[in-house]
């Protein structure tokens, strides 16, 4: 379909530009890309090929030891409803460029929407001229990992369902249909959503490589809200234990929306009437749709070494797992059952790609052995800083491909891969994690979270608590929230489900960065029990 | 330098003239009985320094459309739905104006609709800066070599963000309805450490207007607490007095603007519900010496001139000497209580006193001074309590002097609370309070001392 397709829009887009004054003169190369819902722009295709090569040579030209650029167009639909009513339909699309150049060891970056030769050229120099620029108060000059070059890489998730193919009116029917049966089961208030994007990238890179990707992530999610009858109390129920995926429309069919939400909503309602939680150390038995997100903050964050190095001091923080001389093959993290995973080919998982945003390809990387900190997250700038570690370990001085970006405007920097708690030998589950506890809270659900600049201190809540007595659920808890120091609360461990009981959490909006980026990570987990935990109670007079 | 220099060239974003010729025509694509076009345009720089040198940077140009369009009439009721493109050519703007009226056909009548204003008149934004728009690559590596130099001369490990925004925003209609604005925004903080690790300290600042930023100044103010929050002791959770400089008062008060919302309280479920679905409004809910407005012309806390919709704002107070005086009424619920719609424009700025921070700590037996706080979530919206934690330089103070620095804590508390136990404020000052260091939301707060704040644990963190 191109041809056609790339003349119209070229003729038009000039047209355009001469009646709004703008500068875009397009090349065929943005028309290309611009095929509305065409197919994703080809490796094959010479005029993106053109435009990349171009984008390269002017950099080098201008100066750079290392330059790449990337292409993208991201597509997103979100469908937000409440009660009765469609709060916001919205397709979005945005198309642009960003060109990362390496001068004098320092990094410039510069982006445009404006996919046109002159423009690319332009932005190319103004990347170059950056990097010279902050130069100037260069230390220790970046040095990059060795990447092996991919000429012609494709990659695209693997899913069922193309989100963006599926009628409008199915989703909003299915939202209504999913509120109407909340609203029956006794919720005040229901709220849902689904939220669809679709990521092409093309990266190119002075190394050598060449890859176009489509990346596909769907969230669907709702709300209820449950209000008590004399007006003095609100409890929330948010069915957050259906996770976002790297997935398809499939996604959302299999989350059964319609047939859970009187669950979530009788479980909002019971929340009125359960009893505040007594203050004290208990075992809590946590199920993985709430232990994700303690995984996240706790193990997966303060393992960026972008963090143990101070790059983020200023506003995420560093890490307490540091510095990595001493600590990498030595911290004893937490128990023995305690294995971490970073990975980027889990199926269905958020991070899941073929080949990072500096091109290279992930592997999977041991972070935590039987409670032994291993390994940190790394990109291409990154991993030299541990070759010694590596040298010694036998290992090669390598990325583990950690870069991502979240639009073409912002630059690509580590940002953490899925990571995730491995499952036990022992084939056990919820339930019997649940028999074996004499006196505990289990939790179900991510709630609240907070957590330090360097990652010890940790607070968090959670959507449904039960009191464990005698190995059985006795009732329903509220106001719970659990207080922890990172090393101890993972020293707790003492019994954690088998390969059965794995499943993937994931966090699609996590912040890191500045200006801020987000990143979508799946974390799988297995419900996991922690001995003598701080829990407090939350619940407050106004 | 002057290759570099050459870079720095005006910052891009689209003319009044540019927005009118796209929305005159995306609306000239419009097919269905009415539409809205927003255009948001702009030029975004930043720089990023850790470890006394910089790592980062980027510039970058974008400009927006978003094409809503309303399908149907009075009498059977109005659908809507939005297309976004950055496109601005005319397939991308025939593109999203086709979307969004496709999807607005698919779309159910909307019980909630309302119409589209008409045209109106707007006040001038009072938040553009020439410095601004015109700080470049060079100019902002310069700001940041003003504090990674003393930074590296003193031993010590500075980190930082400097991010500045130039750019218009538009919103035109079909029923003639046109408002445009320019607005700039700067932000600069700096994290500066101790070469050992143990002694953290913080400084930022954020205005419209560049030259009001002071860099060296701000530099100097982090590493000074960086040296003198070294090496802190424990100390027991529980309450404390607490001296709260005015990022850390910044950071908790906008949780109140955020709890504002008129149809939550309404609806029972907000802090400022009442049982029999009524709300606080004349209500005390804080110290007397409260007042919370949004003034979206007051040229230190600029905001927006008009909404998303082309709603002029204007300023509204929030609370009045401790008393609410209203909530937020978007333009639907606002008709349905027989109100009018709130147009605030953003900003937040509450009054202050007579005390100086030498004062507060002065007459303080024994307490803590919080420099600012972070990783700020709420906990139970029935009290708008929040958990967070103390950050880079958290003091005891004792008989009236600063005595030494304590590890950080993390409290469970509300500012509803916090300013319900006042004991003294001193002057307003424009803070950086957002989290993530980026212009975020104008504040301006005062310092303040508070009785019985709440911490309940103790973090190793530096």
């Amino acid at each position: 379909m191109g041809t056609t397709r790339r003349e119209f829009v070229r003729t038009t887009s000039a047209a355009a530009a001469a009646l709004t004054g703008l500068a875009a003169v397009p090349s065929t190369a943005r028309a290309a890309l611009a095929a509305a819902d065409g197919p994703a722009p080809s490796p094959a295709d010479p005029d993106i090929r053109a435009l990349a090569h171009l984008a390269l040579d002017a950099a080098r030209t201008a100066g750079a030891s290392y330059a790449d650029i990337r292409i993208n167009r991201n597509r997103t639909q979100s469908l937000f409803t409440r009660e009765r009513r469609v709060q916001g339909l919205v397709d979005n699309e945005t198309m642009g460029f960003g060109i990362r150049a390496l001068v004098n060891g320092a990094w410039g970056f510069a982006a445009s929407r404006e996919i046109t030769r002159d423009e690319v050229a332009r932005v190319a120099r103004q990347a170059a001229l950056q990097a010279k620029a902050n130069s100037l108060t260069i230390v220790r000059p970046v040095v990059l990992a060795p990447v092996t070059p991919t000429p012609d890489g494709t990659w695209r998730t693997p899913i069922e369902i193309d989100p963006f193919t599926v009628a409008v009116e199915g989703k909003v029917a299915l939202l209504l249909d999913a509120n109407a049966a909340a609203l029956k089961a006794g919720a005040r208030f229901v709220n849902s959503s689904m939220f669809f994007l679709r990521e092409e990238k093309t990266f190119a890179s002075t190394d050598g490589s060449f890859i176009v990707q489509t990346i596909y992530r769907t969230q669907p999610s709702m709300t209820m809200t449950a209000v008590s009858k004399d007006g003095t109390d609100f409890q929330t129920r948010q069915a957050n234990d259906i996770a976002p995926m790297g997935k398809g429309f499939e996604h959302v069919r299999d989350a059964h929306l319609v047939e859970n939400a009187p669950r979530w909503a009788d479980e909002a309602v019971q929340k009125l009437s359960a009893r505040p939680v007594d203050v004290g150390r208990y075992d809590l038995v946590l199920h993985p749709s709430h232990l994700w997100l303690t995984v996240h903050e706790s193990v997966a964050h303060p393992t960026e070494l972008d963090r143990a190095l101070g790059y983020e001091a200023n506003y995420a923080g560093t890490s307490f797992v540091a510095p990595p001389a001493a600590v990498l093959g030595k911290l004893q993290f937490g128990s023995k059952l305690m294995n971490i995973r970073g990975d980027r080919s889990q199926p269905g998982s958020l991070s899941a790609v073929g080949w990072d945003d500096e091109g290279v390809k992930p592997e999977s990387f041991d972070i935590i052995r039987n409670g032994l900190f291993v390994d940190y997250q790394t990109t291409r700038e990154q991993a030299p800083y541990l070759a010694d570690y590596y040298k010694r370990a036998g290992k090669p001085v390598r990325s583990h491909g950690c870069s991502y970006a979240q639009t073409w405007a912002d630059v690509q920097f580590q940002r953490m891969p899925n990571v995730s708690l491995l499952p036990g030998t022992k084939e056990q589950g919820w339930d019997d994690l649940i028999a074996a506890t004499d006196r505990g809270i289990a939790i179900i659900g991510d709630g609240s979270f907070s957590i330090d600049q360097q990652r010890y201190n940790a607070q968090f809540g959670g959507q449904l608590f039960y009191e464990i007595k005698g190995g059985r659920i006795v009732g329903m808890l509220k106001d719970v929230a659990y207080q922890m120091r990172t090393p101890e609360f993972w020293g707790s461990l003492d019994m954690i489900g088998g390969p059965k009981s794995y499943q993937l959490g994931g966090a699609f909006n996590d912040g890191k960065g500045q200006p801020s980026q987000v990143n979508a990570v799946s974390h799988g987990c297995v419900p996991s029990r922690f001995r003598n935990v701080n829990v407090i109670n939350t619940g407050r007079k106004a | 330098m002057s290759e570099l220099r050459s870079l720095g060239a005006a910052a891009r974003y689209l003319s009044r003239e540019e927005c009118e010729a796209i929305a005159k025509q995306a609306l000239g694509y419009v097919t269905v009985p009415g539409a809205r076009v927003n255009i948001g345009s702009g030029s975004r720089g930043n720089t990023r320094f850790a470890v006394n040198q910089v790592s980062t940077g980027g510039d970058s140009f974008d400009t927006t459309v978003t094409v809503t369009a309303f399908v149907g009439s009075d009498a059977d009721g109005w659908r809507s739905a939005s297309s976004t493109t950055n496109q601005v050519d005319e397939a991308g703007l025939r593109q999203a104006v086709e979307t969004a009226e496709r999807l607005a056909k698919l779309a159910p009548v909307d019980p909630e609709f309302m119409p589209e204003l008409e045209p109106q008149q707007y006040q001038p934004a009072q938040n553009w800066s020439e410095a601004t728009a015109a700080l470049d690559p060079m100019g902002r590596a310069e700001a940041v070599r003003a504090i990674t130099a003393p930074a590296t001369q003193g031993g010590l490990v500075s980190t930082g963000y400097l991010d500045t925004r130039a750019g218009a925003n538009a919103v035109a209609n079909s029923r003639g309805l046109f408002a445009y604005a320019r607005s700039t925004a700067a932000v600069l903080t700096t994290t500066v450490r101790t070469a050992d690790g143990t002694g953290s300290g913080w400084a930022g600042a954020s205005h419209h207007d560049w030259n009001r930023i002071d860099a060296p100044a701000l530099g100097a103010r982090a590493a000074e607490k960086a040296r003198a929050s070294r090496n802190p002791v424990a100390i027991e959770p529980g309450r404390y007095t607490v001296v709260f400089e005015p990022t850390a008062v910044g950071n908790l008060v906008q949780f109140i603007g955020n709890a504002l919302n008129a149809r939550a309280a309404d609806e029972g479920r907000s802090f400022f519900s009442k049982p029999g679905g009524k709300n606080k409004i004349g209500d005390k809910v804080v110290d007397e010496r409260v007042t919370i407005v949004s003034d979206p012309f007051d040229p230190e806390v600029a905001g927006s001139p008009f909404t998303g919709e082309g709603l002029p704002t204007r300023r509204t107070t929030w609370i009045e000497n401790g008393v609410v005086k209203t909530l937020n009424y978007d333009r639907y619920w606002a008709r349905k209580q027989g109100v009018s719609p709130t147009a605030s424009g953003g900003s937040l700025r509450m009054s202050g006193g007579s005390s100086s921070m030498e004062e507060m700590i002065a007459g303080t037996q024994r307490g803590l001074l919080v420099t600012r706080f972070w990783y700020l979530r709420p906990v139970d919206q029935r009290t708008i309590l929040y958990t967070g934690l103390t950050r880079d330089g958290t003091f005891l103070i004792e008989n009236g002097k600063i005595t030494r620095a304590v590890k950080n804590l993390r409290f469970n508390d509300s500012p509803v609370f916090m300013l319900n136990n006042l004991e003294a404020l001193g002057t307003p000052v424009r803070v950086s309070a957002s989290e993530d260091g980026g212009p975020g939301q104008a504040v301006m707060v005062p310092p303040i001392k508070v009785r019985d704040f709440n911490f309940t644990s103790l973090s190793d963190a530096v």
